[in-house]
């Protein structure tokens, strides 16, 4: 009987993969489900146990078994892992993704899991806390601070309670790598809590996400129950968001779990002092709690070897959007951005131009081509005016308005608002009729020189709409003076980066808000 | 007797999970997934169980976007707005599918047939547009695919 390999993934079943697995059910075969490998251009995969490994043939449609089973389909891959897209990566923390049964304890145990727990184990506390020091690990929720920091500030909290929360509330469009590796290879996420919790001095863990991915939430509860007794006396919950994007905020997703409106807390105090139920918590992302098991079991500094600048080991960075060959693609910091969209990516689905990419989710930056020599590292975005955040690149083509993307930044700002601080809550609705008048304006006048800001008796911004200076030029002034203050003045960082997006497309696209290409940079 | 069900509903929940302030998200999902919504006499239930103001619950109740104050359809499409689905066609599918189901995007349709309501991310990013239709998902909706889907909430 022949072993066949096919993703339960949420992404290959939205394409079709149940139907192909259940077609080779049909043809005799035994059918393995995995996780998903990450190139989603090659999905639904079929990959077939065979003497040389596991040989790869995709996409596949369930018509198409017997083609597969007798070696003449037309899309065949070969060996999937020298494919190119995967022989490029470094995958530390998806080494397993893709391969085992997300659900099988004894496929994990077999591909080097657990060995991070018991070396953990075996340890002092503040010696795994110096190894996650010692690795850089940096957090890969999008601040990118030090994961070993943030530990010992945790070890060295005076509490006999402690917690540690996994924030898998992945809401950026674009990421998926959270959802990936929970559905994919869920013990990595259990063994890294487990150590965080050995590390600290916690006994209980909640994982937080989102209600979107009801994938995820099924093979983290199957997990925990699974390997409980593994991680004892560690205990483990599931916890499910309910639709709000600011509960990807940490402290918006600590009240959330304590049953309250998912709003943003002033900090001092930090969570890791008075975190969860006021007691000192760990709060890390899966990405970076994944990370931990790896440098375990292979040591820190097999992780620092990798990297660039500040920026240390791997990013599994996702290609999203209107892009050829999409999905997860792990690789240590310092490629460029340009070599990711253009190399791997293979430029947009749709045969056209990449215009530019947005880089971090709703709250990162756009970037135009002619700014793809930038190495992915936190510090080079941040020198950029944007960010890395969860490493969500999204790319689109010459058919995108950037005054509309800037408008639904706003949108999207509004929507989300938690409501604790003005410049977010009000701001964001103030920038949404900013842009929705820059738009009205560049349609109705495109090239009129501007009556410049309040003179002719016209105001910036007045109760009296006839009143209004609505030219782009003053408009535009207008809002970057907004963006400053949401950037400044607001309370997380979803009023505060929110401006990003729009700065950053007002910057590279002028033309799309009514300035002339390439010059005329309002009036700054 | 409608009042009657939920209040059986809420203490059968609030029995398994327990009165901590921390179980209401767990209690409201539960409940509504069995009942389809939460209503003022669920809000008042909870209250009463976790002890809280009514105001508290119902603050809660209306932050997060998931829980509903009133039935949705017998089937729900969920189509992804967000950035990366957008730039592979996602606002000309969106105007498509409230044509085809006939209903505007984030309503209900008269019959009660199906809601058409917008997410913000699926994590199938690489392979929008993306929707949710009764909780499975579809990649690559084109014209065909709505069609299929239009079918299939027509029974």
């Amino acid at each position: 009987m022949k072993r066949v390999f096919i993703s339960c993934d949420m992404a290959s079943v939205a394409l079709g993969a149940d139907a192909v697995a259940r077609a080779f059910v049909g043809a005799g075969c035994e059918v393995v489900r995995t996780g998903s490998r990450g190139l989603f251009s090659i999905e639904p995969l079929v990959e077939i146990e065979t003497e040389a490994g596991r040989i790869g043939y995709g996409p596949v449609a369930p018509c198409e078994v017997e083609a597969v089973l007798d070696g003449t389909h037309r899309n065949y891959i070969g060996a999937v892992d020298e494919h190119r897209f995967f022989a490029a990566q470094k995958r530390f923390t998806f080494a397993r993704c893709g391969i085992v049964d997300p659900l099988s304890l004894a496929d994990y145990a077999a591909h080097r899991g657990w060995i991070g727990l018991d070396t953990a184990r075996a340890a002092e506390p503040q010696a795994v806390v110096d190894a996650i020091r010692a690795s850089g690990l940096r957090g890969r929720g999008g601040a990118g601070f030090p994961t070993g920091i943030k530990w010992q500030t945790v070890l060295d909290a005076p509490c006999r309670t402690k917690y540690i929360v996994c924030n898998a509330d992945e809401g950026d469009s674009g990421t998926f790598a959270d959802r990936m590796l929970m559905e994919g290879d869920p013990f990595c996420l259990i063994e890294g809590m487990a150590i965080a919790a050995h590390a600290v001095g916690a006994s209980r863990g909640f994982i937080y996400i989102r209600s979107e991915y009801p994938f995820g939430i099924d093979a983290m509860r199957a997990a925990i129950e699974l390997s409980a007794d593994r991680v004892a006396p560690f205990e483990l919950e599931v916890r499910v968001g309910a639709g709000a994007y600011v509960c990807g905020e940490e402290t918006a997703l600590l009240d959330s779990i304590e049953g309250r409106r998912g709003q943003v807390r002033a900090k001092p105090p930090l969570p890791a002092l008075a975190g969860l139920f006021g007691k000192p918590t760990v709060i890390n992302n899966v990405l970076s709690l994944a990370a931990v098991p790896f440098i375990l079991s292979e040591g820190a500094q097999a992780y620092a070897d990798v990297g660039f600048g500040r920026s240390r080991g791997t990013m599994p960075v996702q290609l999203a959007g209107n892009v050829k060959h999409g999905g997860l693609f792990e690789v240590g910091f310092g490629i460029t951005l340009g070599e990711l969209v253009n190399d791997i990516g293979g430029g947009t689905a749709s045969g056209r131009p990449v215009r530019a990419v947005q880089v971090g989710g709703p709250l990162g930056a756009y970037f135009p081509p002619s700014m793809f020599d930038l190495p992915f590292d936190y510090e080079a975005f941040t020198a950029a005016g944007g960010l890395i955040g969860h490493a969500g690149i999204t790319i689109f083509d010459d058919s995108v308005d950037m005054a509309q993307m800037a408008r639904f930044a706003m949108e999207f700002c509004a929507a989300e608002s938690c409501g604790k601080c003005t410049p977010c809550r009000i701001g964001s609705t103030r920038g949404v009729e900013i842009v929705d008048r820059i738009i009205a304006a560049r349609e109705s006048e495109p090239a009129r020189p501007t009556a410049n800001n309040g003179v002719l008796g016209k105001a910036l911004y007045s109760r009296a709409p006839d009143r209004i200076d609505v030219s782009p030029s003053a408009q535009t002034t207008l809002l970057r003076d907004l963006c400053d203050t949401m950037k400044y003045g607001s309370l997380c960082a979803l009023g505060g980066f929110t401006p990003y997006p729009v700065l950053s497309a007002l910057d590279h696209f002028p033309e799309d808000f009514g300035a002339p290409a390439p010059a005329l940079e309002a009036a700054e | 007797m409608h009042a009657d069900n939920t209040k059986h509903v809420v203490e059968k929940w609030v029995e398994r999970l327990g009165t901590g302030r921390d179980q209401l998200l767990p209690l409201l999902h539960a409940v509504q997934d069995e009942i389809g919504f939460i209503d003022d006499a669920t809000v008042r239930a909870l209250a009463a169980s976790l002890n809280l103001s009514r105001a508290d619950v119902h603050g809660v109740v209306t932050f997060y976007h998931d829980f509903r104050r009133r039935p949705a359809g017998r089937h729900v499409v969920k189509l992804c707005r967000a950035e990366s689905c957008q730039a592979r066609g996602g606002a000309r599918i969106e105007a498509a599918a409230a044509r085809r189901l006939g209903v505007a995007m984030g309503a209900t349709r008269s019959d009660g047939q199906v809601s058409l309501e917008p997410v913000f991310c699926l994590g199938l990013c690489a392979i929008g547009p993306n929707a949710l239709v009764d909780g499975r998902p579809i990649a690559r909706v084109d014209e065909a695919a709505l069609e299929a889907i239009a079918q299939a909430v027509a029974a």
